[in-house]
């Protein structure tokens, strides 16, 4: 869905992303989801007096490989305290990088052909959990709060986009594009369900033609790539249906309400807070050198654009349908494209090792991802020998993600050990021998009989033979 | 500047601290008065740069020490009164 007619939307993302680093931004506590509440607290990010920051060079580097893969200019950097009063961060101020940020000034390529300008992309620190308790459940009406301070401190990435998106469709594919960067550059896990990857939307409506911006929104809350789209969506609507009425579009911040698919104003312009930012005098500025910054530019594996090309060009025959498409976009997002390449490479019909990748393989793709690619291309090709029926090389390729090993042997011991070509023909045989009305029949052109000689081959090799190639030897009989 | 601070003063604290304040806002008047063009920005005062430390976990603090300090706690939690309006 575009926008009405007659209006245009001017939208710009903010995506903060959680690095992967073992520790905290500032001190040695790590960086876990999901540890007991305050069990990775420490002086430094509960912010009690006389403690120190000192900042971890792993996530500068993580933060340096994001700005290298979106394109940016690489620049020093300094610290500045972002003062405000809620109690997710104990310091009552957030440690962050204001008007000297590491990364300014990249892009990013989407795989529409349109390129999204990124203005930013600089380090943070994560704030604590707050848990809103009461009878509703909600923050209106909350008795009192709970807090976790287990991620605060967690280092954060904060890119921020162009304002160059103009859809729903394509604010959810610069997303999607963003995330699969993220994870290739080994800087995140991307995971929106878990909060790793948290994006707002900055969205304003104006007429088609008109050069002036409209008054913007920030819309806040979205949790998957489809909440944003939607958000996205709902929100144009709502302001070219205010304008539209004769209203005003109000400077506010919104809360995407995923249950009544509508936002809900949370706050507007005069209550914007003055965060009064000044220079974090506990840490010196970031300076990274030349040869730092271009080792890291050189240690960038390739990027999802690249990755799906070449598998794309594994499958030739020219532009794939979207069906294709979409499985080559599923298999380098989960970082398992080079299964698909090694079971290619090992002669496999690449259409096969796409789609077993990109359906059974991606269904575990945790545990894909550390399958042997050799062990994964043998597998294949006995698949494609025919040794194996697909729901047989399924159930195996389950074993081979469950707990490694050779897909041969597994398939032994699952009692799929393959019927040769020439023993399958020798009891083909033998059952059309000992059923010579029904093969006349067949050979007739009672094409259901095919089930009824399968069925006796199945029974004598106790299922091992393969359906297919039982049809095959049918056919090959009857000339 | 109140308001920003959340800090509430009485008459009297008004009466001490207004004079101690002029004289901070006065010193930084005479700062505002040099001619400062030319002169690049300090970040710090200390002529350092990249000061970091290896990414290595340390021991994290006893969350039962932990919460003892604050003046009150829930489900391992620090508890704190309700909250109006959403994080910034």
């Amino acid at each position: 869905m575009s926008a009405p007619d007659g209006w245009e939307a001017v939208i710009g993302l903010e995506v903060h992303c959680e690095l992967r680093t073992r520790t905290k931004l500032f001190c040695g506590c790590r960086n876990a989801f999901g540890s007991e509440p305050n069990t990775n607290v420490c002086p430094v990010c509960l912010g009690l007096p006389g403690s120190l920051p000192v900042l971890n060079e792993a996530a500068v580097e993580l933060a340096m490989r994001i700005g290298a893969a979106l394109h940016c200019e690489i620049r020093p950097s300094v610290f500045h305290r972002k003062n405000y009063f809620y109690p997710d961060m104990p310091k009552d101020y957030q440690v962050s990088q204001y008007d000297e940020p590491i990364n300014v000034d990249g892009y990013l390529d989407l795989p529409d052909g349109s390129r999204v300008g990124i203005v930013r992309a600089h380090i943070e620190e994560d704030t604590g959990k707050t848990s809103h308790v009461g009878e509703t459940g909600r923050i209106h009406g909350a008795g009192h709060a709970l807090v976790d301070y287990n991620r605060a401190g967690v280092p954060l990435v904060e890119i921020v986009s162009a304002p160059d998106i103009t859809t729903a469709a394509q604010a959810r594919l610069y997303a999607a594009e963003l995330r699969a960067i993220l994870v290739a550059s080994g800087a995140s896990d991307g995971r929106m369900e878990e909060g790793s990857m948290r994006v707002d939307a900055n969205v304003s409506v104006r007429r088609v033609g008109d050069v002036r911006l409209g008054t913007r929104c920030e819309v806040k809350n979205l949790n998957s790539l489809r909440s944003l789209a939607r958000a996205v969506d709902h929100e144009i609507e709502r302001q070219v249906g205010v304008i539209e009425s004769g209203g005003v579009v109000e400077q506010q911040t919104r809360h995407w309400d995923e249950d009544q698919g509508c936002t809900v104003a949370l706050r507007s312009k005069e209550e914007a807070f003055d965060y009064r930012y000044f220079p974090e005098p506990d840490l010196v500025p970031l300076d990274p050198d030349a040869a730092w910054i271009e080792r890291v530019r050189a240690s960038l594996g390739p990027m999802p654009a690249d990755r799906r090309a070449a598998v794309t060009a594994l499958l030739g025959g020219g532009e794939p349908s979207d069906a294709r498409s979409d499985q080559v976009a599923t298999v380098v997002e989960l970082g398992l494209d080079h299964l698909v390449t090694a079971a290619a490479s090992a002669g496999v019909d690449p259409a096969l090792a796409l789609a077993r990748t990109a359906n059974e393989a991606a269904a575990a793709a945790e545990a894909a991802r550390s399958v042997d690619p050799a062990a994964y291309a043998a597998l294949l090709q006995m698949e494609q020998r025919q040794e194996l029926s697909a729901t047989q090389a399924k159930a195996v390729l389950a074993e081979l993600m469950a707990g490694g090993g050779d897909p041969a042997q597994i398939a032994g011991r699952m009692g799929f050990e393959a019927l040769a070509a020439d023993s399958l023909a020798e009891v083909v045989a033998a059952v059309v021998a000992e059923h010579p009305d029904e093969w006349e029949r067949f050979c007739g052109g009672e094409a259901k009989l095919a089930g009824f000689f399968t069925g006796h081959v199945m029974r004598r090799t106790q299922g091992k033979a393969n359906g297919k190639a039982v049809a095959a030897e049918l056919a090959r009989l009857r000339g | 500047m109140a308001r920003l601070a959340r800090i509430a003063l009485t008459e009297d604290e008004l009466d001490r601290y207004a004079p101690q304040l002029a004289s901070v806002l006065e010193h930084a008047a005479q700062v505002a008065a040099l001619d400062t063009a030319g002169a690049a920005p300090t970040a710090h005062p200390f002529p350092l740069r990249n000061v970091l430390r290896p990414d290595e976990p340390r021991p994290s603090l006893d969350p039962q020490v932990v919460l003892a300090e604050a003046p009150a706690a829930e489900e391992g939690r620090f508890r704190v009164p309700r909250i109006l309006g959403e994080a910034p």
